[in-house]
This record gives structure tokens, sequence and C-alpha cells, in this order.
């Protein structure tokens, strides 16, 4: 049976602002669902908590993965146990290449499970990532640069899916992996994704537009305002989105709107 | 009731080092040096008497407190105790490309131990030797360039010092258009207490090119030692010389030293530099761009733990029209360790045309580390172009976490950052044996595997 992802009553702040207000989610492995809401509406600041960025502070509530308590957790562990995201905004490093990195990534997985593990060989590794990047239709070229220096935005967010592809996480979760991205970018991500979706990965994408929606046909969608999932539904939820915008659900929940 | 406490900082008073002319002058004879070589030492020795110990009023030194030097281990010349080659590690003193060695000296405890020099180089009349056989067997030219041009006893005391005191020195001379393709490799190893006056002269005729790595060395040992050094590059009309400079000493030493480039028209400079070790730094590098379109260029990458100091006061100066200097300077700093880094751009009437960058940027990894970054201009020359930046922050917890996400553990989070952080300066180094070196010192004081000693 595969793992579950539960959030329970998850209340969140980022330097004593109140984001989250009690964010109730079950994903299980092999379930897609999407979250979407207005801007400032706290979809990132789930990301980022559930992932344990340490600006923000759980205030109350539960993540529970696999049985596990994951807010015990630091962001290295909670990625071992299963758990990934895909940033918005990945970090360029220099210095360390996209292979090299991984491989790194790889072995301290292997190590967490047994101390003595040498680390996967280079030949091993090698064939792993260009499984990888074949599945994907990225350039093996693309292993040997530094991790998202220079990279357009298309790239870093290729690169996030590679990773992904070449990490296997139970759960992923994707922050606005269609943001800054022009349509053919956005294809090529998200036939990706739909090449790594099945029974052994579960998926939450955050977006703004149902564009990323159509590709990937999430069963479940999430609308969150005000630091809430105020529903919940099925695609019919994205659809109803997407013709009428987000002001009847924020009329209908009492949310105030406020412009940015 | 309040009650207010008034502390004062105790100074110590700065002593003099226990140096002897007569000490020197007996060593000198005792090495058969001629007169023109004993004058020189004698006229510094002058200077080095009428200057006061530098301390913590004057600008250069206002961040620089090296008043808890122990001079009685410190001030001493060290002994020689008929150490090998041998006793330097192995790594160091492999090839620094491939198998082939293109050039290789090292001295210990100023002595020298070792010499080789590739019969390709040898034939293109390379002079590759300590400097006491160079002044044997090339006075001529030795004469020429010796504390002539590129370091002065007047710089000040610890200038006026080496050029009295030096005990030992290495010399390089590439003749007109030689290009030479191996790089040479010299070592300073240091492993008894007490003080070496290392000296390096480096001599680029017209059209000549060469890359060098010279290093500095000492084990960790408990007793403070003292390295009082001068560098002299000089590099010939559209000559190219690139300078590896890398220190990495116990945490007893201190460091006192004084280099200058010169570069004549049409030449380039690229000088690296790397400090890692010593328990105080205090190092004066200038670039001086004679020549018009000559280009110089410094990049230094610092990384200190415990309570080291390691201050660089740096000076780029354009002396002619269509001239380009740049300067890249990284520190990363732990636990209580401070860095300075005083530098200036100068501009001479008439250097035109010129164009003058200098970064530098600190990170700090602890709350108790400090980094004073001072950079400055004077420009006196109209028609140029002059920028600096320097930066102050921390270990950027972006990248920390975004590296953790992907299940490395925090400490191998800020490994990775570090070779990213140091990257820039890095891969100038041409030798991927001795970036993997400096990566790998770089792990061990993140892994605090170098502790530095409170003394």
């Amino acid at each position: 049976m595969g793992a579950t992802l539960e959030i329970r009553n998850l209340h969140v702040s980022i330097n004593g602002t109140p984001i989250l207000k009690g964010v109730n989610l079950t994903l299980n492995q092999g379930e897609t669902h999407a979250l979407m809401g207005p801007n400032g509406s706290g979809k990132s600041t789930l990301a980022y908590a559930l992932m344990g960025h340490p600006a923000y502070t759980v205030d109350a509530g539960q993540v529970i993965f696999d049985g596990v308590e994951v807010l015990e957790l630091e962001a290295d562990e909670r990625s071992r146990l299963g758990l990934f995201l895909a940033f918005q905004y990945p970090v360029a490093v220099p210095g360390v290449s996209v292979a090299n990195f991984l491989r790194s990534a790889i072995n301290s997985r292997r190590k967490s499970i047994n101390a003595e593990d040498q680390g996967i060989t280079i030949p091993q590794f090698r064939k792993l990532l260009t499984q990888k990047m074949d599945l994907l239709g990225i350039d093996h070229k693309f292993a040997g640069r530094y991790l998202n220096e220079g990279f357009s935005g298309g790239e870093k967010k290729r690169n996030e899916i590679l990773q992904l592809a070449t990490l296997e996480p139970r759960v992923a979760i994707l922050d606005e992996t269609d943001s800054g991205l022009d349509i053919d970018a956005l294809r090529i991500v998200a036939d990706g994704v739909n090449k790594l979706k099945g029974p052994d990965l579960g998926v939450l994408i955050i977006t703004h537009y149902k564009r990323m929606l159509d590709y990937l046909q999430p069963e479940h969608i999430h609308l969150m305002m005000d630091g809430r999932i105020v529903e919940s539904g099925g695609p019919e939820l994205a659809e109803e989105v997407e013709a009428a915008g987000y002001k009847p659900f924020f009329e209908k929940h009492g949310v105030e709107v406020t412009e940015e | 009731m309040t009650t207010t406490t008034v502390s004062r900082r105790a100074k110590r008073e700065i002593v003099a080092p226990p140096f002897q002319w007569t000490t020197i002058l007996e060593r000198a004879q005792a090495a058969g040096e001629p007169d023109w070589v004993i004058e020189l030492r004698q006229q510094a020795w002058a200077t080095y008497e009428s200057m006061p110990m530098p301390n913590q009023r004057d600008e250069a030194w206002r961040r620089t407190d090296y008043s808890h030097i122990n001079w009685n281990s410190a001030g001493h010349f060290a002994i020689p105790n008929g150490a090998t080659v041998e006793h330097i590690p192995a790594e160091n003193r492999a090839p620094l490309i491939g198998d082939e060695q293109g050039g290789l000296v090292a001295w210990m405890d100023g002595k020298l131990v070792h010499r080789e020099l590739n019969e390709k180089i040898t034939k293109q009349g390379v002079i590759f030797t300590d400097l006491h056989t160079a002044i044997r067997d090339h006075a001529d030219l030795v004469k020429k360039h010796l504390f002539q041009k590129a370091l002065k006893a007047s710089e000040g005391k610890f200038a006026a010092l080496h050029t009295a005191a030096w005990t030992h020195g290495l010399f390089i001379y590439v003749p007109r258009n030689a290009v030479v393709e191996l790089p040479l490799h010299s070592i300073f190893y240091s492993e008894q207490t007490g003080a070496t006056l290392g000296h390096v002269l480096v001599v680029l005729e017209e059209g000549a090119q060469a890359t060098i790595l010279h290093e500095y060395l000492s084990p960790e040992g408990d007793n403070h030692a003292s390295y009082i050094g001068g560098t002299e590059l000089l590099v010939g009309n559209a000559a190219n010389l690139r300078y590896v400079s890398l220190q990495s000493w116990g945490h007893n030493m201190y460091e006192f030293s004084h280099g200058r480039g010169h570069v004549a028209r049409d030449g380039q400079l690229d000088w690296i530099v790397g400090s890692m070790g010593s328990k105080l730094t205090k190092a004066f590098m200038q670039i001086a761009l004679d020549g018009q379109g000559s280009w110089g260029r410094m990049s230094g990458m610092f990384f200190a733990d415990g309570n080291q100091l390691l201050d660089h006061d740096t000076y780029q100066s354009h002396n002619a029209p269509h001239t380009t200097s740049d300067l890249l300077f990284k520190s990363a700093l732990k636990d209580e360790a401070h860095s300075v880094w005083r530098g200036n751009i100068r501009v001479m009437p008439g250097a035109i045309k010129t164009d003058g960058f200098q970064a530098n940027r600190n990170m700090l990894m602890s709350d108790t580390a400090r980094a004073d970054s001072i950079p400055g201009l004077e420009i006196e020359a109209d028609d140029v172009r002059c920028t600096h930046a320097a930066t102050v922050g921390q270990m950027e917890e972006e990248y920390i976490f975004y590296l953790m996400t992907r299940g490395v553990p925090r400490i191998e989070a800020e490994r990775l950052f570090l070779n990213g952080y140091f990257w820039d300066v890095l891969e100038r180094i041409p030798f991927e044996d001795v970036q993997n070196r400096l990566l790998a010192d770089v792990d061990r004081k993140l892994l605090g595997m170098h502790t530095a000693k409170n003394k």
C-alpha cells in the first residue's frame, strides 16, 4: 500500500504574521492533486512549510507522512523520507555540476539507510542519470553544467524535474512550476511530469493557471484562500475557477479581497 | 543602585623582534654573499632601525593587533635540522599537470632541499634556482632587479626587516619570448619554530610567458613562528605571468609580507592568492601597471576559523594610459575569525582610459566572526572608469535549504555552497589537483578539523 501525506489543521506564520490558518489536506501516493488560489493565499507557504524551510514557523497542526511526524524533521530528512519540492525559484550553485549534486544527494540517501554504504559507483550513476535524461528528453550535456548557473527559466524547471526523476520521491510538490514558462517550455515540463506519474508518485501541483492542469489532469482540486482550503472537488472545480475567476469564491467564503 | 564597570582593554606594548645586525652579517658572510648584497642588507637595517614598530594607530594596521606574538620563539632565525624534502607532504610535491614535472624547488626552514627543472625548460634558458645560487651565478641579472623596484625597505618596518635579513629566496628568470609550457612550482616549508624570511624574485623578459605556483606550508605547532616575506614580480613588455600563491601555514604562524608586481607595456599579470592558515597574516600586495595597455588581476580566496586574522592590503596602481586592473577577494569566516581587506585603486595623472575594478565579498558563518572591508579610489586622471563593490553577508539559508531538500545533510549542503562561493576564484587556478586540494582544505575547516589554538 502506498504512503499517505496528511496535513492536519496546519497553522504557519512568517515573522509573527499568520499565513496558514488551519490547512487540512490528505494526499495518497499515486494521486495527483492541484492546489489553486490567488496570490498571497498561502500556497507557496504550504510548500515551504511541508519541506521545513527555517523561516516558516509552525504554530499548530500536524503533518504525517507514511506514519512519521514530518514537522519534527529537518529538510534533508523529509527529502529522504520521500518528499520532494520543485522550486519556483531554484538557486544557482556555481562550481557544483548537476551530476555531482545529484550523486551526492543519492549518496546521502544511501548513507542514511546504511552508514557503511560506499555510495553509488560512477558507472552506475551515469547509467541512471542517462536513463532519466533520455526519459525527459534532456541533452546529456546538461549533467556537466553547474547547478542552475546561467540556466534559462525553462532549463531551471526542467532541472527540477530531472532531480524529481532521479531522486524518485513518493510525493512531489510542484510549486508554480509553470510560472515564467512559455507554452513550449510548459509542455516539455508537463510531459516530463506525466512520464513520472504513476502508482508510486503522488503529486501536489501548485498553480494559478489552468493551463498546467490541462496537461497534468489532476483528479483532485483544492482551492486555497486566506490560508485555508475553502473548497475541494474534482476537475469541475478548476473549470469553475477558470470560467468565473476567484471573485465568486471570495464572496461565497467571506474572504476579504486584497488586491496586490 | 547602578554600578558602572569601566573596562579598558589592556594594550600590550609592541616589542620589536630580537634580531641583531651582527647575526645577520655573520649569516650573510657564512653564505658567501658579495659585498653589494651585504650593502643592501646594511642599508635596509639602518632603515629598519629608524622606524618604529607599526601599531594600531597606523591606518594600515588599525584593525590588526599582533602584539600577542611571542618573539622569544618567533623572532629568532629558524635553524634547519637536516630534514629532507620528504617531510613535505607528497600531494604538495606531485606534478601540477599530468605526470611531467615542469620545475620543482623546495626549501625546509630556509634551506634548499630540492631542485629539479625539466630539460625542455632548461634548454629555453630559463633560470629556476635559489637566490644565493643566482647571486653567485647570475650576479648582473639579480643585481639589476633585487630590491630595486618592486620591494624597497622604506615601505615599512617589515619590508625593511625582510630586506635586511632575508634568509632564502626563489629566483626565476624567463628570457625574451620564451614560453614556458609546463608550470613551475616552489615550496617554502617551515618545520622548525622561529623565523624564516623568504624572498621571491620573478623576472619575465619581453614576450615571455610562465605559470608559477608558490606554496607556503608548515605543520601545526605550539610555539609561535614567523614568516617575514617579500615578493617581486617583474613582467616585461607583452609578457604574461600567472602567479598562484597559496598559504597553508600552521595556526602558530605569524606572517608579515610585502609583494608587488610591475607590469610593462602590454604585459599581463594574473595573481591568485589563497590563504587558509596562520594565526595572523598581514600581507601587502600591489600591482603596478607601468606600461601602456598593461593588465593586472588579483584574485584571493580566504577561509579563516578559530581566532585567525587574515589581513590583506591591496593596491592597484594605474601608472599609464589604457591599463586595466581587476580584483576579486573572497573570504569565508568561521568561529571568531576576522578578515580585513583594505584595497585601493590609484590612477596616476595622465593614466587616461584606464579601467579599474575591485570586489570584496565576505561570508560570515558565525555571529562572532568579523569582516572589515575598506575599498578606496584615488583618481588623479580624467576619462577613467573605476568601480568597487564590497559585501559582508551570511551563508544564505535559501541556498542551504534548497540543497537540503534534495536529501543532503546540512554540513554537506554548506560544503557544496562553499564550493560554489569560492568557485569564481578557484577556477582561475589552472591546476585541477590544486583546486581539489583547496576544496579539501575548505572541507576540513568546515568540519572543524583544524582548530586554532588560543595563544
